[in-house]
C-alpha cells in the first residue's frame, strides 16, 4: 500500500501497515481480532482527521505537487463532454504545456483552457512540466477571444509552477506575452471563472487568471514566487522553503482572507489524488454555480466587475 | 516568475557597493561598469549620470528623472505619501521599510504626477531602483493604476518609466495582483484612445516585465539596461548552459521585436517631446464624432 507516500504522512502509513498485519495474522491463525481492528481503524480515521484539518502550508504545497494530483485532463474528462482541442497561437507554434478548447458542461458550450502536467517522463517531457512559453499564452488569449465572439464562458484551469524560464521564452517575450493577457481579459464580456487546481506559480499563473471569480481547490497554493524562491532571496538559503511557505501566505484559506481568490474548492480527505471523481464534482459544482451567477450579468457589467474585483485588491497606508 | 536572484550591478546611489579587491572605490569614486574607469560620483549626476569615456548609462533617481522629462516647475507630484503596510506580518519588512524611506527619502519605490513636455500634458510614474529593488508591492501598483485612472479622466498620455526586480515578495500574492490591477487600468486608458509609452531602464525584469512595462504602444528602452522576465541566473540554472552575451540587453530585445527604440538619456526629452506631438490628436475621438453628429 502505498497510499501515504508524504513524509508527514508516516504516522498514517505504519498505522496502516498495522492493520494490515493484524488482519493478516487474524486470517492465519483463525483469531478473532476483529475489534482491535475495528479500534485501530477509528484511530487511523481520528489521526487522519487531525492531520489533514492542520496541515502547514508546506504540507499543503507537498499536496498540492504530489505526483498523483489530478491534472487538468483529469477535470476536463470528468466535469465535460466533447472537448474539442484547438492548438496553436497562429504566430509561432503550439504549446502542450497549455491546452485549450472548447466542451460542453450539461450541454453547454464553455471554453476551457488550462495548464496540462505530464504524468510519466515522456508526457512530462511533452507538457515541459506545465511551464508555458510565450506561444502558450498567445493561444489561450486566441481562445479566449473565439469563446468571446461565441458567447461561451472561459474556465481557466491554473496548475504551473511558473511560466518557462529560458532562452527561447525570453526571446519570444514571455513577459509580454502574459502583460497582453492581463490587459485584454479585462476586455472579455464572457464571464471568466479560474480555478488553481495544483500550483499557482505567479505570472504564468496570473497569465490565464483574470476572472470574474478565481477559485482554488482546498490544498492548492498560489504565490507570485516558489517558497523556495523566495527562501533562497531573502535568506539566501533555499531550503527554508517551509518557512517562505508560512510568511508568503500561500494557502487557500490564507488567499481566501486577503480576497486573491472568491471560494476555496474542498478536496476529500488527504487530499485530491485520493479520489478524482470527488475533486471533479466538487469542482464541477463550484464552477457552475459561479457562471450561472455571472450570466445574469451584461458585457458591461461583466467587464465592470472583473474590474473591480481585481482593482481592490492590495494594501497601502 | 520573478525566481531570480539579485542583480549584481551598482547602481550609483547605493554607495554600499564597496568592491574589495578595489581599494580606490569609496564614497565619492566607483569604478565604471562599463569601461572600468574611476568615476565620481557628484561629477557623474550632472552628465545624468552618463560616463563620460563609455557612455554606460547608470541609474538615476527619480526625482532626476522627472527633471529630466518635465518641463520646469511643471510636475505636480500625486499620492506622495502613500506607504506600504506589512499586511502579511512579514518579518524584517518593516524595518527595511523604515531604512529605504529614510535613505530614499520617498514613501515607496514609484513617483507618480502630471505635467508637460513642451507644453504638452501627460502623466508620468518613475520607478526608483533604491528603494528595495524597485520591487512591486502593493504601493507601486496602487500609484500606478492611479496614474493611468486619472490620466484617462485627464485624457493624457501616460509615460511609465520602469525599473524593477520583479514583484515584492513579502506582500505575497497581493504583490502579484498589482500586475493584473495595473493592467486593466491600461485597458480601460487604451480602451479611450490614449497612447502608453515605456521608457525601460536598467534593470526591468519579472511582474513588471509581466505587465505594464511590456504594454506601451511605444517602447523606448535606455542603451545596454537588462530587461527581462526571469532572471539570467534562473535561466542558466534551468538550461543548464551559457547565455549567449547580450541576452536580455536592451540591444537584444530590440533585435528580437520587443523595444521599437533604443534611445541615449540626453536624447529623451526631445523623444517623448515629438512622440507625444505625433498622439496630440489621441483621445479626441469621441468628441470630433458627437461634434459631427
Amino acid at each position: 500500500m502505498d497510499a501515504f507516500s508524504l513524509d508527514f504522512e508516516k504516522p498514517l502509513q505504519e498505522l496502516q501497515d498495522k492493520i494490515a498485519k493484524m488482519e493478516s495474522f487474524s486470517k492465519e491463525n483463525g483469531v478473532d481480532m476483529a475489534a482491535q481492528v475495528a479500534e485501530l481503524n477509528k484511530e487511523l480515521e481520528d489521526k487522519k482527521n487531525e492531520l489533514f484539518e492542520n496541515l502547514t502550508p508546506w504540507q499543503r504545497v507537498t499536496l498540492a505537487r504530489h505526483p498523483k494530483r489530478p491534472y487538468a485532463l483529469d477535470y476536463i474528462e470528468r466535469i465535460a463532454t466533447d472537448f474539442m482541442e484547438l492548438k496553436g497561437d497562429r504566430r509561432y507554434g503550439n504549446d502542450e504545456a497549455i491546452i485549450g478548447g472548447f466542451a460542453k458542461i450539461d450541454g453547454e458550450p464553455v471554453m476551457i483552457l488550462a495548464h496540462q502536467k505530464g504524468r510519466d517522463l515522456k508526457e512530462r517531457n511533452k507538457r515541459n512540466f506545465g511551464m508555458a512559453h510565450p506561444e502558450g499564452y498567445r493561444k489561450a488569449l486566441r481562445l479566449m477571444q473565439l469563446a468571446d465572439k461565441a458567447n461561451a464562458p472561459v474556465i481557466c484551469i491554473i496548475d504551473t509552477p511558473g511560466a518557462y524560464p529560458g532562452v527561447a521564452s525570453e526571446e519570444r517575450h514571455i513577459g509580454e506575452a502574459i502583460a497582453v493577457n492581463l490587459r485584454e481579459m479585462f476586455n472579455l464580456t464572457v464571464p471568466v471563472v479560474c480555478i488553481v487546481i495544483g500550483e499557482g506559480g505567479s505570472g504564468g499563473a496570473l497569465g490565464i487568471g483574470i476572472g470574474n471569480s478565481v477559485m482554488i481547490m482546498e490544498n492548492a497554493y498560489y504565490s507570485v514566487i516558489s517558497p523556495e524562491g523566495c527562501a533562497g532571496i531573502i535568506w539566501k538559503d533555499g531550503s527554508r522553503g517551509p518557512e517562505a511557505a508560512e510568511a508568503m501566505k500561500i494557502t487557500s484559506n490564507d488567499l481566501l482572507k486577503l480576497g486573491v481568490v472568491d471560494e476555496v474548492i474542498k478536496e476529500p480527505l488527504g487530499g485530491a489524488h485520493i479520489d478524482y471523481d470527488v475533486a471533479a464534482t466538487n469542482l464541477k459544482a463550484a464552477v457552475k454555480s459561479h457562471i450561472s451567477e455571472l450570466s445574469k450579468l451584461s458585457d458591461d457589467e461583466l467587464k465592470n466587475q472583473r474590474y473591480e474585483r481585481f482593482r481592490k485588491l492590495g494594501e497601502t497606508a | 516568475m520573478p525566481i531570480f536572484g539579485k542583480p549584481k550591478f551598482a547602481s550609483i546611489s547605493t554607495s554600499k557597493t564597496k568592491s574589495k579587491t578595489d581599494k580606490k572605490a569609496s564614497k565619492d569614486w566607483f569604478k565604471c561598469k562599463g569601461c572600468s574607469s574611476m568615476l565620481e560620483r557628484k561629477a557623474l549626476v550632472e552628465l545624468l549620470n552618463i560616463c563620460p569615456k563609455c557612455e554606460y548609462h547608470f541609474p538615476m533617481t527619480a526625482h532626476d528623472r522627472i527633471e529630466l522629462l518635465m518641463d520646469k516647475k511643471s510636475f505636480k507630484e500625486i499620492d506622495k505619501d502613500l506607504c506600504s503596510k506589512n499586511v502579511l506580518g512579514f518579518e524584517g519588512y518593516d524595518e527595511t521599510l523604515e531604512a529605504k524611506k529614510k535613505s530614499t527619502e520617498l514613501s515607496d519605490a514609484v513617483v507618480c504626477g502630471f505635467g508637460t513636455i513642451d507644453k504638452q500634458a501627460y502623466g508620468i510614474a518613475v520607478m526608483d531602483f533604491r528603494f528595495m529593488g524597485a520591487s512591486m508591492g502593493s504601493v507601486v501598483g496602487e500609484k500606478i493604476t492611479r496614474l493611468i485612472e486619472e490620466s484617462t479622466k485627464r485624457n493624457v498620455p501616460a509615460l511609465l518609466v520602469t525599473a524593477s526586480g520583479g514583484a515584492r515578495m513579502q506582500e505575497g500574492s497581493l504583490s502579484l495582483m498589482q500586475m493584473a490591477k495595473s493592467s486593466a487600468a491600461l485597458a480601460r486608458h487604451s480602451e479611450k484612445g490614449l497612447p502608453m509609452f515605456c521608457l525601460l531602464t536598467h534593470p526591468t525584469y519579472g511582474g513588471v516585465t509581466a505587465s505594464y512595462a511590456s504594454l506601451g504602444d511605444v517602447i523606448i528602452a535606455e542603451p545596454k539596461a537588462m530587461i527581462g522576465f526571469a532572471g539570467a541566473r534562473v535561466i542558466e540554472a534551468t538550461i543548464k548552459a551559457e547565455l549567449p552575451d547580450d541576452f536580455q540587453t536592451s540591444e537584444f530585445l530590440e533585435k528580437h521585436g520587443l523595444v521599437d527604440r533604443i534611445i541615449d538619456r540626453r536624447e529623451l526629452r526631445k523623444e517623448f517631446s515629438l512622440l507625444l506631438e505625433f498622439f496630440k490628436n489621441a483621445g479626441t475621438k469621441e468628441k470630433s464624432t458627437a461634434a459631427e453628429a
